[in-house]
């Protein structure tokens, strides 16, 4: 029970930080049709930035770990931006309106590259940084086992939940937000309506990589840990938990991050932990098998 | 009269709270060109998809007396079945060619059927033993026979999707005739072609239907081919059948000028065209 | 007479303006990067700078950014005022036959030329792995359209098999060989079974997710595969019974044949008979692409919805695809577990099967040819670039995108036909 509850909390705060990640996925594969395999790099790259950020604000003496967050965060969101719009603007741009298949490769390609760029300039050894935002809240104890909520999950929940506010209202009530869904719908009517569909496709970039590497900095604050290979992982799960909650549409991909990591936590706890990554898939395949557009895709009417 | 080839009864299509198809009834002939017309939106395309196993309709029933393997029902085929085993074919309102292969290429996949059986599953292929080889050939020919027919035998080696659209749209007609159908269903088969062509549309729908019996069920808004070659047309108007019968009859029936001709009767000016009025 | 296109050239200002944005943007990028750093000093992080590295960056991306748009420029120019010289190029399907000739003409030749250079030889065989791989994955990815990101679990699949059947069973190679390919169809069958009807990049997800599993599986069942640590010692294949080893009691290849022993006779083998292997594939590619089962699997690729209306059972042909490709996987897989003697999951991540796609692109999709170029580039331009063996990846990943700019629809983007009117007419008087 104790136990159940803990991989909840544990569950819940890795399903918000693949949700971040996979809205960067599902807006992409909205408005562009591709999917961004360099998007789990990118937040590869903010997690590096964070590393990087909190040992200097170590070294500089900054004590306040509401500050050094924040400023960690809004200089990892920054400078992650613009490797989202670099990313686009020369992986992408150039093979708008060619095949399906040449943008993937091109993406797979962007990837490859982020690692070893990473690797090279930042070391391929794992980057323990020391503990940022330590202790938490103990819940209840039953039998023994005492249910712990560390101030980074709090941490990780709350921001998560802002900004999933925060974008939804951009979305929905901004004039970029408009944009961006009319292109969704049928990019050559937009541009015929005067909107620069190039520069909402590079917002979108650009939006995707914020969140993404606000996932970063949490991460790295939650674990204390950073390798150059993590983007691999952790952009294959949140890939899968939009596909999973139907890709194209926000609220699946979070819904279906939660799910995700929900999956991942009690497995880890209950069936042999070793086999978890094959959980995930399993429950994708399944899930694609009965609704073959995701938990909240709508539905393709096959047109003929 | 002789039993319909195709028996359709009461077929109803809903999505959703949309009713595309409303208790439609219709019986199609063999060697006769059957119109289905309608105001766009009338649920006419929606009809075909139900026929040809695209959608399963909500119900009714859609039964096929086909001569060799007796009554087949074809709400419960699958798409490709409709096509293979009872031999239904149908083209698209949009046309959809295999834009990147050859036209003879085209018309030879339409005959997937016969050479896969004919190169046992690949195997007798593999070695170009004798029997596929003459199977092949055999196909070669029934495709360089339809390319003749449809005056298309010099672009036999065109890449289809770089052909002009009206000749795209008698490739598709081409390739549907090489899968041996007995009821072709021809969704809006004349859109976008100039008089010229549209008139040898005509020529061409009444030879099938005149000298092979083939029967012909026929989606068309332009009223020179409807009205020149239907033997018998079915009104529909936002999914239900609002009038049936002759083109004569189409063509004075009150309720029939209200939901579709209009003021201006098109079909009136045969003059204009090439191709004889039936009957 | 040469015709000059008008056409705004941008003035020396302009350009230098272009060329400094694009410098700021690096600047951008490369502050976190390439600027600062941290490094381990005694079990804690510190952070370092890299300023100078920092600006030869932005300078390099300043002058380079002012040379490429000039030469790019110039290139434009220069296409645009003669169009005929492309078009012409793009007609000759004979040039692309001569080139296929002339290159297995030279990998026959090869290992003759270069007899006593081990290297070189193997990194053919590398190439020609590659090259068989490519082509298996052709058939559904460049011929059926359908995308395949996995392709890697096919190819262990194989190697387990034949590490598995030669270890525990004693096996031979070519006993194994077409029962560890028909137990890689079958892998892809069940693979294809449930997941075919999702469209493309659905399929994308689960053949990737497939591959994962196959890994996670194959890491973790340590009872079946050895986990991690793999499986050794795996039989390489005899010449036709005789092994290659120094003389001993019972006969072999060089005592049969009274040669004297070189460990080259062996990598020569191997080199000969991936070889063959893969131009056996190719055969048979390219003779199933000129069946009913080949043309229906393009069709597929071109539109589904027409298929079934032409009574093609597109469930069955998308499964046939999905097994020969991965049979031919399997196979290739058996080959490279009896050449390295040593296999583990490693050898089989993803990055494998992006590689195996990248060159099925980068080749141009359905083209043959264009596989056997493509892998001659993946494989070699590292190779190349062994001196700056830590920019080997670095490299790779950006030739991919490169590749890809330069050439969206691959390297040989041209579609052969099946069949040509014209030449059955002209052959036999017409059918």
């Amino acid at each position: 029970m104790a136990l159940a509850l803990q991989q909840l909390i544990n569950g819940l705060t890795l399903g918000a930080v693949y949700g971040l990640i996979a809205i960067g996925y599902t807006m992409v594969y909205g408005i562009i049709g591709m999917i961004n395999f360099a998007h789990g790099d990118i937040y590869m790259v903010s997690a590096f930035i964070a590393v990087t950020g909190f040992t200097l604000l170590a070294a500089l003496g900054v004590s306040s770990v509401p500050l050094a967050l924040l400023v960690v965060l809004v200089v990892s969101v920054l400078f992650t931006s613009v490797y989202g719009w670099a990313v686009e603007r020369t992986a992408y741009r150039p093979l708008r309106g060619s095949t399906r298949l040449a943008p993937l490769i091109s993406a797979i390609g962007m990837s490859i590259f982020l690692q070893n760029m990473v690797q090279l300039t930042q070391g391929a050894r794992v980057k323990p940084i020391a503990p940022v935002l330590i202790g938490g809240f103990d819940l209840l104890t039953i039998d023994d086992f005492t249910v712990h909520l560390a101030y980074s999950q709090v941490l990780i929940i709350l921001v998560t939940v802002a900004l999933m506010l925060a974008f939804t209202f951009v979305i929905n009530r901004t004039s970029f937000g408009r944009q961006q869904r009319a292109c969704e719908q049928d990019r050559t009517m937009t541009a015929l309506l005067g909107i620069d569909v190039d520069r909402t496709i590079s917002f979108t970039f650009m939006l995707g990589a914020m969140l993404a590497a606000v996932a970063g900095v949490l991460v790295t604050v939650y674990y204390g840990v950073v390798d150059f290979y993590i983007g691999f992982v952790v952009g294959i799960k949140a890939f899968t938990a939009a596909v999973f909650g139907g890709i194209g549409s926000l609220p699946g991909a979070m819904l279906g991050a939660i799910l995700n990591g929900l999956i991942e936590a009690f497995w880890v706890a209950y069936l042999p932990p070793e086999y978890k990554d094959v959980a995930t898939f399993a429950i994708l395949i399944l899930v694609l098998m009965f609704r073959p557009s995701g938990l909240l895709g709508r539905p393709e009417v096959e047109k003929v | 009269m002789n039993a319909p080839l195709l028996r359709i009864e009461n077929l109803s299509m809903r999505f959703g709270g949309l009713t595309a198809i409303d208790d439609l009834s219709l019986d199609v002939h063999d060697a006769r060109i059957t119109a289905v017309i309608g105001p766009n939106g009338a649920g006419k395309t929606t009809l075909f998809n139900c026929l040809t196993g695209f959608y399963r309709p909500s119900s009714g029933r859609v039964s096929l007396a086909h001569p060799r393997r007796g009554l087949l029902q074809l709400e419960e085929l699958d798409s490709h079945q409709v096509a293979s085993r009872a031999q239904v074919v149908r083209t698209f309102q949009n046309v959809r060619l295999f834009p990147k292969m050859t036209v003879l290429e085209n018309l030879i996949v339409a005959q997937h059927q016969r050479l896969q059986q004919a190169s046992c599953f690949t195997l007798a292929g593999l070695f170009g033993l004798p029997a596929y080889r003459r199977a092949e050939a055999q196909a070669i020919a029934v495709a360089v026979d339809r390319l003749t027919r449809l005056k298309l035998i010099d672009r036999a080696d065109a890449v289809a999707g770089d052909l002009p659209y009206g000749m795209q749209r008698r490739v598709e007609i081409a390739r549907a005739l090489c899968v041996d159908p007995i009821l072709l269903c021809l969704d809006e088969p004349a859109a976008g072609l100039n008089p010229r062509e549209s008139a040898e549309l005509n020529a061409l729908l009444q030879s099938l239907s005149g000298e092979e019996g083939l029967a012909i069920l026929l989606i068309e808004h332009d009223m020179s081919v409807v009205m020149n070659v239907s033997d018998h047309i079915c009104v529909l108007n936002y999914g239900c059948k609002i009038a049936e019968g002759t083109p004569e009859q189409m063509r004075s029936d009150a309720k029939v000028i209200k939901a579709y001709l209009g003021e201006d009767d098109e079909g009136e000016q045969p003059g204009e065209f090439s191709g004889a009025p039936s009957q | 007479m040469r015709v000059v296109v008008a056409q705004h050239a941008p003035s020396l200002r302009e350009r230098l303006k272009d060329a400094a944005a694009v410098a700021c943007v690096a600047l951008l990028l490369g502050v976190p990067m390439i600027g600062l750093t941290t490094v381990d000093q005694g079990g804690a992080l510190h952070v370092a700078t890299r300023w100078p590295v920092l600006a030869i960056f932005v300078t390099l991306c300043f002058i380079g950014r002012l040379l490429a748009r000039f030469g790019l420029d110039r290139l434009q120019l220069r296409r645009r005022s003669r169009p005929a010289a492309v078009s012409a190029l793009r007609g000759t399907g004979a040039l692309t036959a001569w080139v296929g000739w002339s290159c297995l003409g030279v990998a026959l030749a090869l290992p003759v030329i270069f007899s006593d250079n081990r290297y070189v030889v193997d990194t053919a065989t590398t190439v020609l792995i590659y090259v068989m791989l490519g082509w298996g994955l052709n058939v559904v990815v460049g011929l059926a359209g359908l995308l395949n990101l996995g392709y890697a679990a096919f190819y262990a699949v194989g190697a387990y098999a034949y590490a598995l059947l030669s270890t525990q069973f004693g096996w031979g190679f070519w006993q194994a060989l077409p029962v560890a390919g028909a137990f890689a169809a079958g892998f892809g069958l069940l693979l294809g079974w449930p997941t075919l009807r999702l469209r493309g990049d659905y399929l994308a997800i689960v053949t990737l997710g497939f591959g994962e599993i196959t890994r996670v599986i194959l890491i973790n069942w340590t009872d079946l595969s050895n986990g991690p640590n793999g499986i050794a010692s795996i039989p390489r294949p005899t010449f036709f019974g005789l092994p290659f080893k120094p003389d001993g009691d019972t006969p072999t290849f060089a005592s049969f044949f009274g040669i004297e022993f070189s460990p080259l006779h062996r990598i020569i083998f191997l080199y000969y008979l991936i070889l063959a292997l893969a131009m056996l594939t190719n055969l048979f590619v390219s003779r199933l692409r000129k069946l009913p089962v080949g043309r229906a699997w393009e069709a597929i690729r071109e539109d589904e919805i027409a298929c079934q209306a032409l009574g093609i059972n597109v469930t069955n042909v998308k499964l046939s695809a999905f097994a020969i490709s991965a049979m031919l996987g399997g196979c290739a897989g058996v080959f490279f577990a009896a050449r390295q003697g040593f296999i583990s999951p490693e050898s089989f991540t993803f990055n494998e099967s992006a590689i195996v796609l990248a060159i099925v692109v980068l080749g141009g999709t359905g083209s043959q040819l264009g596989v056997v170029l493509a892998s001659l580039v993946l494989v070699l331009l590292p190779e190349l670039g062994r001196d700056f063996a830590d920019y080997r990846m670095l490299l790779f990943g950006a030739a991919m995108i490169l590749i890809m700019i330069w050439r969206p629809g691959g390297i040989l983007a041209k579609r052969e036909p099946t069949l040509r009117y014209r030449a059955l007419s002209r052959d036999g008087g017409g059918p």
